[in-house]
């Protein structure tokens, strides 16, 4: 029996475009909320995550480029994540993030837990006066590097450069432009509590702080 | 020289498809005599040709399309089932350590040497397999059939035989 015969190809020559399926129904009739609490298996994630490092591996010639690299990977999920989890908020918490404090808590509380099932550890301020627009999420144990061990070589490299990335999504689409990286801070001692703890330094552009200030005021 | 107590795992031996040896780790001091790295990477390249050797020392043949021969040639809907191909070594036990070899479906060997009386070696085993499924092959920067290098796999399998050797 042909599985490929003529009168197939024939109809799939008048199709070119896009298919539907044949009840007509396609991803924008699917209800929002259905995958609210759908869960990923953490090794297809792994081993396509691994796959998307190596990738990038082969295609730079540093680590800034790396990280940069998956930095541009996570930066369009990040656009439609603000949106999605925006809508899934009850109406009455529903308001846009306006000031960085409330965009903040929105990525440590909101996004966090969507995206890892847990909030992130610690929202800080840099306490240093020449750089007020810096402030750092810190993640004790990022779910994207559960299994990656970085050689010695490259021990700069942090792959939650990825959801660096993500961050910088969220806040570029809420209007809060800014430059997020992803810092390693654990030690390499024996007896450390979280040797893969990581810092995301959200650095904000001069604009956004002049917005602020006029926002205080007014 | 404080001899071995029960239940304590001695070392782990990983050697690659092609019979390199790509993880070698001792756990406990005073169990096994210490070999210079050259030694250890014949261990296991001898291993790997025993192993092989082993494999094909199957003496019994198995009658193929026989009906009067034994149950499993032949399954419930009349398909000939085939016997399962023989092993090579698995378990080899002496007065001071017993070494068991478990072998996975891609041809990498796990080599674990234990006190003669611990219990559970399967399980262990079964640990240790799971840990480098999940710190080795998902690591990036692991090359397969290369050394094992990975922080992750080290601290881990540290952890996890510490817990054994001490209880």
């Amino acid at each position: 029996m042909a599985h490929f015969g003529p009168g197939k190809t024939a109809s799939s020559k008048e199709q070119a475009g896009l298919r539907y399926p044949s009840n007509g129904k396609t991803i924008y009739h699917r209800p929002l909320h259905r995958t609210k609490t759908a869960e990923l298996s953490q090794s297809s994630f792994a081993y396509l995550f691994s796959e998307m490092v190596s990738y990038a591996q082969r295609r730079v010639t540093g680590i800034q480029e790396l990280e940069k690299r998956l930095n541009v990977q996570g930066h369009p999920i990040g656009l439609k994540l603000l949106d999605l989890l925006l809508t899934r908020e009850p109406p009455r918490s529903q308001a846009r993030p306006l000031t960085i404090i409330a965009l903040l808590h929105f990525i440590k509380i909101n996004l966090w837990t969507h995206l890892f099932g847990r909030q992130a550890d610690r929202l800080e301020k840099s306490s240093n006066p020449d750089t007020p627009d810096e402030y750092m999420i810190v993640d004790n144990e990022p779910l994207v590097n559960a299994y990656i061990s970085v050689p010695r070589e490259m021990s700069q490299l942090n792959c939650a450069a990825y959801v660096a990335g993500v961050v910088e999504g969220v806040c570029d689409g809420a209007a809060f432009p800014a430059r997020v990286t992803a810092h390693s801070v654990g030690g390499k001692e024996e007896g450390e509590m979280w040797p893969g703890k990581t810092v995301f330094l959200v650095k904000f552009q001069p604009e956004v702080l002049e917005r602020e200030a006029l926002f205080g005021k007014g | 020289m404080k001899l071995p107590s029960c239940l304590t795992v001695l070392a782990l031996i990983i050697i690659n498809k092609a019979g390199g040896l790509i993880y070698n780790r001792s756990f406990h001091e005073a169990g096994l005599n210490k070999l210079n790295t050259n030694d250890y990477l014949v261990l296991a390249g001898t291993f790997h040709g025993v192993h092989a050797i082993t494999a094909r020392l199957n003496p019994l043949k198995p009658r193929p399309g026989n009906r009067s021969s034994t149950a499993s040639s032949s399954g419930p809907g009349g398909l000939l089932i085939r016997p399962e191909p023989p092993s090579g070594l698995e378990v080899l036990e002496s007065e001071n350590f017993r070494m068991q070899c478990f072998t996975t479906l891609t041809g990498v060997k796990f080599l674990l040497f234990t006190d003669p009386t611990q219990a559970n070696v399967d399980l262990t085993m079964r640990r240790v397999y799971d840990m480098y499924t999940d710190y080795v092959m998902k690591n990036p920067f692991y090359q397969l059939e290369m050394p094992v290098r990975c922080d992750m796999f080290d601290r881990k399998l540290g952890s996890y035989i510490r817990e054994i050797n001490n209880r």
